[in-house]
């Protein structure tokens, strides 16, 4: 895969293997900030655990209450180490961004256009720039 | 930053308010350039949903913004908390769980906010006026907000919605803007059978099949004879915001920014149209229950998301009237603590207790860890309750009508009248 370089909402740099879901997803109910399992038993990724992955899906859905589990995945050390998703997703910046003034933690957020995003289906590992990079690790 | 800020915005931001409003407007411009917002407006009020206790980070959040001295600037309502605080002896809420959350809770007050403790402030508050600008957090409320009262508000996330609250500001962007409420797709109901449209769960069922197709666009709901109560549109409401990100949704001839359909659609042509038909929604309602079968037995019966109003319980009152429930079910309605007051005026109450009903108030199943580990299957009538229960509650759900519900709770086991969800 080329680099992809989408917008960095909350800039900062990250490896992982890749967590893909071509559906949004709800923290609220759907991410255990205990353990990082993702537990929204109606989502494709249900059962797989997203802590130190780079999660990447289209947006986030539904509650409210969606960036404070995150927080609390990040302040638990249960979080992803990066978020890449299909357009801007104010709910994971927001997370990101209290967590690092209340914690001091960086969790990268990169907003991708919509024909790139689905490049990163088939992709198993990425690290991702502070400019918004999103490159293969092979 | 890129976007304009006031005078009086950069002066929160340097500190002039203290640390606090410091730390609020700190978060609130770095969101407004997410969102892509040139400057930001005046609100006039708040709803918070951040009260919603999630752990040591939702708390060590709020007390930041206490102890620095933050202050709503706006008249706030607070949304559920993550404690029932006369109630949660009755429950299974460990103390650890309690403790933190009634401080959460506390924190709020400090800042000024209205202890409503209610998802649904609409139902007792003064509500805000057509064309008001406001911060909603709480996506069920956010969506009656909207859609309902036509008042403006994006979808707040918690975190965000107080700080809207405390620099009385908000992103000038999104649905505060009128060029950005006009509907995308038509959602066409007159294929459904007329008899099926006068029901009240219709209207859950409706919403978690549209809301699935929908994601964060804006549905435009036609072609339906009769007009949806209040009620309706709160339990429609919440399920698009479940299963979606719906954050407005018009209905022609109900809704206050759609009189016709061109109104609702700002006279431009929808993106997308949709019929939608029985065996469309015979699968939804299959979809909302999990886990749970006719006949299986039950242990809790659970109404209420978002609150229970009080024309619900008027009109579960004569479903009530006269019967018990059976020994092994609970029944439990969530409300707030001012709708069970006036609940308890109307005699609603005592009819349910004497039915054998619990009344939660401040809060719910899903936000207090309450239930018991005995408690593994429920029955609802909210598609709400019903979409986060497997997920959050690891419990097994069936879904069905009010009269579907009672008539469970009373038999022990699920029943559910299926004759207007076959076709011909």
């Amino acid at each position: 895969m080329n680099a992809l370089v989408g917008r960095p909402l909350v800039p900062g740099e990250a490896e992982g293997e890749v967590l893909y879901a071509s559906e949004p997803l709800s923290f609220w109910g759907g991410y255990d900030s205990e353990t990082g399992e993702i537990i929204d038993r109606r989502h494709p990724l249900s059962g797989q655990n997203g802590a130190g992955r780079v999660l990447v899906i289209p947006s986030t859905r539904g509650s409210s209450t969606t960036a404070a589990v995150l927080l609390e995945s990040l302040r638990s050390g249960t979080g992803p180490c990066a978020i890449v998703t299909q357009g801007p997703d104010l709910f994971v910046a927001l997370a990101s961004t209290v967590a690092s003034e209340l914690y001091g933690t960086v969790l990268p957020i990169i907003a991708l256009e919509p024909d790139d995003f689905g490049r990163l289906r088939d992709v198993s590992r990425v690290r991702v720039s502070a400019r918004g990079r999103v490159t293969e690790v092979r | 930053m890129p976007h304009k800020l006031t005078i009086a915005d950069r002066a929160m931001l340097e500190g002039d308010s203290g640390p606090g409003t410091a730390l609020a407007m700190s978060i609130l411009s770095r969101m407004a350039d997410v969102m892509g917002a040139e400057s930001l407006l005046d609100i006039s009020a708040a709803h918070i949903d951040s009260s919603l206790y999630q752990g040591p980070a939702t708390l060590e959040f709020a007390e930041r913004l206490a102890d620095g001295g933050a202050r709503v600037r706006v008249p706030t309502t607070l949304n559920v908390a993550g404690v029932d605080v006369h109630g949660w002896r009755d429950w299974a809420v460990p103390e650890s769980w309690a403790d933190p959350a009634r401080r959460q809770m506390e924190a709020y007050e400090r800042m000024g906010c209205r202890p409503t403790w209610t998802c649904a402030p609409y139902q007792t508050e003064v509500r805000p006026a057509f064309g008001d600008q406001v911060a909603w957090g709480e996506s069920s409320a956010i969506v009656f907000a909207n859609s309902v009262l036509g008042a403006r508000t994006e979808r707040y996330p918690d975190l965000m919605d107080i700080c809207c609250a405390v620099t009385g500001r908000a992103p000038a962007t999104g649905l505060h803007l009128e060029a950005n409420r006009a509907g995308s797709t038509l959602i066409d109901l007159s294929d459904l059978p007329p008899e099926l449209c006068e029901d009240g769960s219709l209207y859950p069922v409706l919403g978690h099949w549209a809301g699935l197709r929908a994601g964060s666009k804006i549905p435009v709901f036609d072609g339906l004879a009769a007009g949806p109560s209040e009620d309706d549109l709160k339990a429609l409401g919440a399920a698009l915001a479940s299963s979606g990100a719906v954050a407005l949704f018009h209905w022609v001839g109900v809704t206050p920014e759609a009189p016709d359909r061109p109104t609702a659609f700002q006279g431009r042509a929808p993106d997308h149209r949709v019929v939608v038909r029985l065996a469309d929604l015979r699968r939804a309602r299959d979809d909302l229950g999990s886990g749970l079968g006719l006949e299986d037995g039950l242990d809790l019966v659970v109404l209420g998301s978002p609150h229970f109003s009080l024309t619900e319980f008027g009109v579960l009152a004569p479903l009530l009237r006269g019967r018990r429930k059976h020994d092994g079910v609970r029944f439990v309605i969530t409300t707030g603590r001012a709708v069970k007051a006036l609940a308890k005026e109307s005699g609603a109450l005592e009819i349910a207790e004497d039915f054998g009903a619990e009344i939660t108030v401040d809060t719910c199943i899903l936000t207090t860890p309450m239930l018991p580990t005995q408690i593994q299957s429920l029955m609802t009538n909210s598609a709400k309750y019903a979409y986060y229960a497997p997920g959050l509650l690891d419990r097994a759900v069936a879904f069905g009508s009010l009269e579907d519900c009672v008539e469970s709770a009373v038999c022990g086991k699920v029943v559910r009248d299926d004759r207007l969800w076959r076709d011909g």
